[in-house]
């Protein structure tokens, strides 16, 4: 059996980053393994701008952006296989996969990071009650289609959802030549990034329907129209507000699934809350070395933050294994105390879960989201009664990522049965 | 002039047509979707029930039973997927007690081996997830699983093999009959042929008035289900039905064969033969009435829900044959369940029937075997090795979800009475049936079509007819407004 130090699934935003992180500590033996024919993940079908403002302090598009990351990794000459779907990750860390190359194998890892990215929830996950014709697409699938293939799956566009791809394809259909009549978001707010409202939606006059969802589907071929609706508090549509949509095609953004089916093989603990694995400071999972970045651990909205959270993973994973080889101090994982992280009051969930204050590094970065739109509200991090943290904030929304960085010698004098609280504490 | 022409390519037509394969005659089905199982066949429970439900005598539990010996040994024959998971029917407090005991004795009389009620404590060890209300249940070990798809490309592809031709997007307007056997007409063009076999589903009625004064009624009754994941395959692992009703068997939780989890049907009576929409009450109400006999079901894990539907007939049983006033003209009408599993059973007596009429001769070179999409997943791990080697394109995985390579894709392109669209690879090698519903999947397969020949990008198609995906290239209609 083959055998390598560092297996990173998924050759992504995530897996790049991973795997550049993992080189510069001199890590010789890492090995990429990508399912597409190409590295870069779904960067590749995210042709507009707006990528690296924080890594590269530029707009790139997605490809390039990957391209950064793809260079680095031909530079520093680490090993990719594409064309290759990885099958099964063993908690003892032997991956098994399979490619029309090198057909079916298995490889000994000292550490897996898993950065196998998410997809995207389907109609069937809505339950939307009506007919199944052609022209209900994923937002994702239409990009792929019209940005690598070039060809359009529709004249006349709905889009259910006002998720960042769906807002993006809003601008990108209309681009070339599809008549988007409608966005319509099930939340009272949106799914999205605020600038991608403005610069795909309000730019184009292309209305958001707030609290409205679909709540019937016509066609028995292809797609001829849907039924909107405006929906109460708990999301109900409300009769007597329908409104029919004349339209062949539907796209739907309507969230995200991290894809965990290889970590739950690999015994890793998921969370309910993120449906990607518990992960402690430096994104270990429950299964020991095995390490989890990008959007299969939790799903981000900007590329820049994936890129330095598997910069963490990466690397943590060799730090890790240097501990094994008895070549480093770093060796603690498994020991020591282990402080939990709830989410408290107005907060979903946070990333990590779990901290070691014995061995983190001198500050860890919290990353969460919120539940609601909170207005000139503060993000407080407690530890039982000691505040660790309090800032300000004049906007919190459930469609972008927060973070709060956390000092170590802050945690030193918290008790090991004492929980770590996020909060959002309104005015 | 054919011998013999099946209406519909379900799994009615489709086992009448292998059964007569089995003969020498000039056989043809006629089918108005573009490929095989796209009415009632394909949107079903996928159940070999046992056969305690029909009414003792009727032709109903006749084919039931025999159907459902045969499975095994057809699923062997032809490779099709098919699992004797056992069933359990369900009875909630003790009036319902008398309901059990009446099956009992109904499936015994019928001739269903090995029934026996179980208790409460017994049935929690086979099934945790029974409800709390769950008192006692009728076991049928015989009950299993089987792909609908699976069933009925199988006996298709085994009939075209043994030399029945299929003519796709050809609907049947008229029938009259002649000196010598029936006009059909089409937007195709007319056929003519010694005997008809009308298994047209919802349809069936209308065929069968078109040239019997003994008219029948089939009512639609639409059925709608819910589909779940694989990681809830195992919350049940037989099949659990509820004590049937005046519309049916109710609402039941299985796993499938291929390891999902499906609830359903619902049971609504309609006019319109097309409406295979689902439902807000439609799906609630199978959310609601599974969680009589199974409890905790993670509707959370719904991958798709469809509703299909059954042709009921007045008289509540199969027709099966000729009417006194239309010799030559088979039935295979008021298929509902058990239909499936009743199909084997079906074929058989309708292809005898036919070959008496006919006086056919035996087909000596009838090759009653077929080889199903091979699943490098199934072979050890040196055997796939080889494969790839040989193969490579069985090394490229494009469905994710369920774990589908281009080989299989392509075989299920290339072999008799291929896919030629999206859902035509669906129903035979699964990709796009997964989690992410053909997310990630169908651009490659589309792709994949069109490297094939199947279709070019403007003829690309979901199910065939106007279910168009693609409308030119970007920017195309940019100019046109």
């Amino acid at each position: 059996m083959r055998e390598y130090a560092v297996v990173i699934i998924g050759g992504g935003p995530a897996g790049l980053a991973a795997a550049v992180s993992a080189a510069e500590q001199g890590e010789k033996e890492i090995l990429i393994l990508e399912r597409d024919s190409e590295l870069g993940g779904i960067l590749n079908q995210c042709i507009h701008n707006g990528f690296g403002l924080h890594t590269f302090q530029e707009e790139l598009t997605g490809p390039e952006y990957a391209a950064r990351y793809i260079e680095k990794v031909r530079q520093m000459g680490i090993p990719c296989l594409t064309d290759t779907m990885v099958l099964d990750i063993s908690p003892e860390k032997i991956v098994t996969a399979v490619s029309p190359r090198e057909g079916l194998f298995q490889i000994q890892a000292q550490a897996v990071i898993l950065a196998m990215g998410c997809r995207e929830r389907p109609r069937g996950a809505l339950n939307l009650p009506g007919y199944r014709p052609a022209g209900i697409f994923t937002a994702g699938t239409a990009q792929r289609l019209v940005n690598v293939e070039g060809r359009m799956p529709g004249r006349e566009v709905v889009i259910l959802g006002s998720g960042d791809i769906g807002l993006i394809m809003a601008r990108r259909m209309t681009l070339e030549g599809a008549k988007v009549k409608v966005v319509a978001e099930l939340m009272p707010y949106s799914g999205g990034l605020k600038r991608n409202i403005v610069q795909c939606l309000e730019d184009y006059g292309i209305p958001l329907k707030l609290s409205h969802t679909v709540v019937n589907i016509h066609g028995k071929e292809r797609l001829t129209g849907v039924t909107l609706a405006q929906v109460d508090g708990s999301g109900r549509p409300i009769p007597g507000t329908e409104e029919e949509y004349c339209c062949d095609t539907l796209l739907l953004s309507v969230g995200l699934i991290p894809e965990n089916e290889l970590s739950r093989g690999a015994g890793v603990e998921l969370n309910p809350l993120t449906s990607g694995p518990v992960v402690d400071e430096s994104f270990q999972t429950s299964t020991e070395g095995i390490f989890a970045c990008g959007n299969v651990l939790h799903v981000h909205d900007l590329v820049d933050f994936v890129s330095e959270e598997a910069a963490g993973a990466g690397r943590h994973a060799v730090e890790y294994i240097r501990g094994k080889r008895g070549q480093d101090i770093c060796g603690k994982h498994g020991q020591g105390t282990a402080l939990a992280i709830v989410p408290g009051a107005g907060v979903r969930y946070t990333v990590p879960s779990i901290l070691h204050p014995e061995r983190m590094e001198e500050t860890v970065k919290l990353r969460f989201r919120v539940r609601d739109v909170y207005r000139n509200c503060y993000v407080t991090v407690r530890a039982g009664e000691k505040q660790l943290l309090r800032r300000k904030k004049q906007i919190l929304t459930p469609g972008e990522m927060e973070q709060a960085v956390i000092q170590a010698e802050a945690l030193a004098a918290v008790l090991p049965q004492e929980t770590i609280t996020v909060s959002v504490e309104e005015v | 002039m054919y011998d013999v022409i099946i209406i519909g390519a379900g799994v009615s037509g489709c086992a009448v047509a292998r059964e007569l394969s089995r003969y020498r005659a000039d056989i043809c089905v006629l089918e108005r979707e573009e490929d095989v199982c796209c009415g009632t066949s394909k949107a079903n429970s996928g159940i070999v029930h046992a056969g305690f439900d029909a009414e003792p005598g009727s032709m109903k539990a006749k084919m039931n039973l025999e159907g459902s010996r045969r499975m095994k040994a057809l699923a062997e024959e032809l490779d099709f997927p098919f699992q004797q998971n056992g069933s359990l029917v369900v009875c909630t407090d003790g009036e319902q007690r008398d309901g059990l005991e009446r099956l009992l004795e109904r499936g015994q009389k019928n001739g269903v081996e090995g029934l026996e009620i179980l208790e409460r404590e017994e049935l929690l060890r086979m099934e945790p997830n029974l409800s709390e209300q769950a008192a006692a249940a009728l076991y049928a070990p015989t009950g299993g699983i089987v792909c609908p798809f699976g069933l009925t490309i199988a006996l298709a592809e085994n009939a075209c093999e043994n030399g029945v031709e299929f003519r796709f997007r050809t609907q049947v307007d008229t029938i009259e009959k002649t000196e010598n056997g029936f006009r059909l007409t089409t937007p195709q063009g007319t056929f003519q042929a010694r005997t008809i076999v009308n298994a047209a589903g919802v349809y069936a009625d209308v065929f069968h008035n078109m040239v019997s004064r003994k008219k029948i009624h089939i009512t639609p009754r639409k059925g709608e289900y819910q589909l779940l994941d694989k990681t809830a395959g195992r919350h049940v692992h037989s099949t659990i039905f509820t004590l049937p009703g005046r519309m049916g068997k109710g609402v039941l939780v299985t796993p499938t064969v291929h390891g999902n989890l499906l609830t359903g049907p619902t049971a609504t009576d309609l006019e319109d033969r097309e409406a295979t929409d689902t439902t807000r009450t439609g799906l609630d109400t199978v959310t609601e009435k599974s969680a009589v006999t199974v409890k905790n079901i993670p509707y959370r894990q719904v991958i798709t829900s469809f509703a299909g539907l059954r042709a009921h007939e007045d008289g509540d049983d199969f027709i099966l044959g000729q009417p006194s006033d239309a010799p030559g003209f088979f039935d295979c009408a008021g298929i509902e369940s058990p239909g499936l599993s009743s199909a084997p059973a079906i074929g058989s007596y309708l292809a005898g029937q036919i070959a008496e009429y006919l006086e056919l001769e035996r087909n000596p070179s009838f090759q009653p075997t077929r080889k199903g999409i091979l699943d490098p997943a199934a072979l050890e791990f040196s055997k796939r090795q080889e494969l790839i080697q040989r193969e490579p394109a069985y090394g490229r995985i494009i469905c994710r979800c369920e774990g589908v390579s281009e080989g299989e894709i392509l075989d299920a392109l290339r072999r008799p009475l291929g896919a030629k669209s999206l859902d035509g690879v669906k129903r035979r090698i699964r990709a796009g049936m997964g989690r992410c519903q053909a997310g990630f999947c169908a651009p490659k397969v589309m792709e994949l079509l069109v490297r094939e020949g199947v279709c070019d990008w403007d003829t690309l198609t979901k199910a065939g007819g106007d279910s168009w995906l693609i409308c030119g290239k970007n920017k195309d209609a940019i100019g046109k407004r």
